[in-house]
């Protein structure tokens, strides 16, 4: 297991499963912390870094959070306006400038590789929170944690992934992460849509099978976890085609209606169809609770790299 | 009579063993064109005991650093490279492809960071040297169409 005080989070593929393991076991600890139920110093005196090159509340306020819950403090920006980014500033100087005031820095930004270059300028950890169409490796450990809490183990796990699973950033780091952890995989999306051969090929390098669907109905029986992603209307130039794809793959009771009593439904959030509102009340759905999950997940990673415990 | 189709230079280098068809872009990496002040002299399909047909390139008075040998490798791993010094063949230097390609190729994806104003080379990590495959070290995409992505 390597050390995690002071390590960068840039990929998921820089996680050893024992890694990973760490972190959910670490997260569950900070549940009753989350919750407000216990409090925590533990990160008294320590300063995070927010640089939110586009906005991404969600991502931003879970961070901001689970800093404050550990009595830690939080500063830094929610979109390039008005920053000096607009002067022209490089995004390395803007590092090597904010290095100097905190402990550790969340990056979101446009550009692929942008966490990575920035990690190259500065001997503080940095934390990527989403580059581009590239890596949002915090994402896919809440997702991970939120299947580890529910089902108790990976190994085994019947897992679908469905709807856009071509463009959809978060599915290919959970891909990739479920296959080194041991669960089956099937991927289920429009043709034009499906998991591009490159993600094919890493899972296959895991020495592990996959099977690919078109429709969900024909996995839908022997599936442990659900994992929907949103069909976005920009990637279909005709709209009659969008109606008629992302109709296709809605979650709705009837299409539940075989599905296993302890099947747990996932979305990495905002949804717009593709669950119906009234999945929200059966046990199924967790993705409320995947939601929360960010902030007892990312307390984990904060205090691995900056506390002194472990 | 033998007849002598690329003549011997006094000084420079002798890229030989190119294979058939790719001299041109051997000239786009010298950087011939643009500001060459010596004679550069190409043979193509030329026929080749051990390829069958090769192409070879002879740039007088100049002899090639680092990168440019790089470059070369990605594009014509099996090339040998001559440096010659009044008549004679005074070094060969080794066409070896580096571990990490760094500041020898672009990366397509054009959202990629190393494609921005960033005081950064770009860097390719070389993942399999036959077939050659790189991977982005920055947005961790692999480079398709290697050879007209060379810097």
């Amino acid at each position: 297991m390597s050390s995690f005080r002071g390590r960068d989070v840039l990929s998921i593929r820089d996680f050893t499963p024992a890694d990973i393991q760490l972190v959910l076991r670490t997260a569950r600890k900070m549940v009753p912390i989350a919750t407000g139920e216990k409090r925590s110093r533990s990160l008294e005196g320590k300063i995070l870094s927010t640089l939110f090159y586009e906005p991404s509340t969600r991502t931003r306020l879970s961070f901001e959070s689970a800093m404050a819950r550990l009595g830690g403090r939080a500063l830094g920006f929610s979109s390039a306006e008005g920053t000096s980014v607009q002067k022209g500033e490089t995004l390395a100087d803007t590092i090597r400038m904010v290095e100097a005031y905190s402990d550790a820095i969340v990056l979101r930004h446009p550009h692929e590789g942008a966490a990575r270059l920035a990690a190259d300028f500065t001997e503080k950890p940095v934390i990527n929170a989403g580059d581009g169409a590239g890596q949002h490796p915090t994402q896919t450990l809440l997702d991970l944690y939120t299947i580890w809490d529910e089902k108790g183990a990976f190994e085994g796990q019947n897992v679908v992934l469905v709807g856009d699973l071509k463009y959809g950033r978060t599915v290919h780091s959970l891909a990739y992460a479920l296959a080194e952890l041991g669960a089956h995989l099937t991927f289920v999306s429009p043709p034009t849509l499906e998991m591009p051969a490159e993600i094919l090929e890493r899972v296959k390098e895991k020495g592990l099978s996959f099977r690919a669907a078109h429709r969900l109905e024909e996995v839908i029986r022997e599936a442990d976890v659900l994992y929907v992603t949103r069909i976005q209307k920009e990637r279909f130039p005709d709209p009659q085609e969008y109606e008629k794809v992302a109709g296709s793959y809605r979650v709705d009771m009837e299409v539940l209606r075989d599905a296993k009593r302890g099947l747990i439904i996932m979305h990495p959030l905002p949804r717009v169809t593709e669950i119906a509102p009234e999945v929200d009340r059966t046990k199924h759905a967790v993705y409320f609770k995947q939601a929360f999950n960010a902030v007892p997940v990312r307390m984990a990673l904060l205090d691995l790299i900056l506390g002194d415990g472990v | 009579m033998r007849e002598l189709r690329v003549t011997p230079i006094k000084n420079g280098t002798v890229i030989d063993h190119i294979p058939a068809g790719l001299a041109l872009k051997v000239l786009k990496i010298l950087g011939i064109g643009d500001a060459v002040t010596s004679t550069v002299t190409v043979a193509m399909h030329v026929p080749s005991q051990a390829m069958g047909w090769k192409d070879i390139v002879k740039v007088e008075d100049r002899e090639l650093g680092g990168r440019e040998l790089e470059k070369i490798a990605l594009i014509a791993p099996t090339a040998t490279v001559n440096v010659i010094r009044n008549y004679n063949v005074a070094e060969k230097r080794p066409l070896a492809l580096p571990d990490w390609a760094v500041g020898i190729l672009r990366c397509a994806n054009p959202n990629c960071i190393s494609n921005v104003r960033e005081p950064i080379e770009s860097s390719f990590v070389v993942r399999s040297k036959n077939p050659l495959r790189v991977v982005c070290k920055y947005c961790d995409r692999e480079l398709e169409d290697i050879v007209s992505h060379i810097l």
